[in-house]
């Protein structure tokens, strides 16, 4: 239903701690009508140029603190609020070299009325500056 | 015929525009009152982040736009959360709970109704009854499609309903049950992705006609047709039409009506939902409740067109204002 709009448009970039590239960023949004705590967040699954980035790497930033995938499905208080970007970091060291990059994201959702996970998915173009 | 039905809007309407941020709560408020829609229906987990632990900041704000709007807060449409746990159900206890924080929530916004999620386990409505009854909150069932009144699923909640009483327990239909021909909005969307016209079209005719619509996803696959074929005629099956004179049956069980829309055309009508068929039978039952407009058409249309909930839910208005006005 929001499929379209869960990568936030402009928002990739490259991840610095010091004078390290660690990984890169971007924004996205919760795909589904109303908010969603997190452990209701299965995967986010991130492919970047066609290439799928490994699970363990992927993390999530809501409200200041960083998720790992697995890290989500216990926390059963914070939400996604609705319509609200959170932070896709992926740790790769180097980062993405700057220029255009095709980022597709799979958010699954477990809905509580549906059978099987309910799966926002979009591939957007998104640049990294250099 | 005289009557004292009175119109609302849902906040879901705007969900699209609130989501990318072209609108705030306050907008959505005041968007709805200015076409003279007093009663107001919010999702708290759309548009209040941080519920069910709001802040008394969020509800002195709440109670300031009630006066400045003059606004009547109508129904908290609730989500039960089963799947909380990704090894494990939820309690009944815990799912109680949660019940009655909305119970809590809804009585501070003053508001009067709950939209209870169909999905919901009756015995959470009936164990959370007496907490309702205290705080003046009735807790309506969605009877939403594909969901009908013939089912297990609706004779059980309306046991409950029966055995509580209709002071306190009721339901909330959802027009989307009346979807007499499929929503253009649909099946348009299935053409410009590409779909099969001759085998959407089949689709078409059998829903309009009051077909069976089960066997579609087979007929799909004998013709060899691809996923887009299949997806509309998996859509196809989650569309319902039940008798609007059933609604009589429930009157005094009815606490509050989700005016389900797809689309309203230049003609001022709604396609694929006959609501003057409908308001007249509301009418003829004494319902006195809101009908509280709920546009669900962004989704079929974003692909290739802006969405404009507001402008909808304008046109929304003004039909039922026309019908509600209607002698007869």
């Amino acid at each position: 239903m929001f499929d379209r709009y869960i990568i936030v448009e402009n928002s990739l970039r490259n991840v610095r701690q010091g004078s390290d590239v660690v990984g890169f960023a971007f924004d996205a949004r919760c795909g589904y009508y109303r908010r969603l705590i997190l452990s209701m967040v299965e995967e986010l699954d991130v492919e970047v140029d066609g290439t799928p980035v490994p699970r363990q790497d992927v993390s999530l930033t809501v409200g200041g603190r960083t998720y790992s995938l697995d890290e989500m499905r216990s926390e059963y208080k914070v939400a996604w609020e609705f319509g609200e970007p959170a932070t896709v970091t992926v740790a790769k060291p180097g980062g993405l070299p700057a220029g255009p990059h095709d980022i597709r994201l799979a958010e699954q959702l477990r809905i509580s009325y549906l059978p099987v996970p309910h799966t926002p998915v979009t591939t957007q173009t998104l640049t990294v500056s250099a | 015929m005289t009557h004292s039905i009175k119109r609302g809007v849902s906040l879901y309407s705007f969900q699209e525009e609130y989501f990318l941020r072209k609108l705030t709560l306050e907008d959505c408020i005041a968007v709805s009152v200015g076409f003279g829609a007093l009663g107001i229906e919010t999702i708290a987990e759309q548009m209040m982040p941080g519920f069910p632990d709001l802040s008394d900041d969020f509800y002195r704000r709440w109670d300031a736009w009630r006066e400045q709007y003059g606004f009547q807060p109508t129904a908290h449409d609730m989500f039960a959360e089963l799947k909380l746990y990704p090894d494990r159900a939820r309690p009944t206890g815990e799912l109680v709970e949660d019940l009655k924080k909305d119970i809590d929530h809804t009585a501070r916004l003053g508001a009067t109704v709950i939209r209870i999620l169909a999905a919901t386990p009756a015995e959470v409505v009936e164990l959370a009854a007496p907490y309702a009854r205290d705080k003046g909150v009735r807790l309506a069932t969605e009877v939403h499609a594909p969901r009908r009144f013939s089912s297990d699923w609706f004779a059980s909640h309306f046991e409950v309903a029966e055995r509580v009483g209709p002071d306190v327990v009721g339901i909330c239909p959802d027009l989307g049950i009346f979807v007499k021909r499929l929503p253009k909005v649909l099946w348009e969307r299935s053409l410009r992705d590409g779909a099969d016209s001759d085998f959407v079209k089949r689709v078409v005719d059998v829903y309009d006609s009051g077909e069976d619509t089960s066997t579609l996803q087979d007929e799909a696959e004998r013709l060899n047709l691809g996923p887009l074929e299949q997806d509309i005629a998996l859509q196809a099956t989650r569309f319902i039409w039940e008798e609007p004179r059933q609604l009589l049956d429930y009157m005094p069980y009815i606490h509050h009506v989700h005016a389900k829309f797809y689309e309203i055309d230049d003609s001022g009508e709604e396609y694929s939902i006959p609501y003057q068929e409908i308001i007249s039978v509301l009418k003829e039952g004494g319902y006195d409740g809101y009908l509280s407009s709920e546009y669900e058409g962004n989704r079929h249309i974003q692909d290739a067109f802006e969405v404009d909930s507001v402008e909808q839910v304008r046109r929304h208005q003004e039909m039922l204002t026309r019908l509600l006005a209607d002698e007869d």
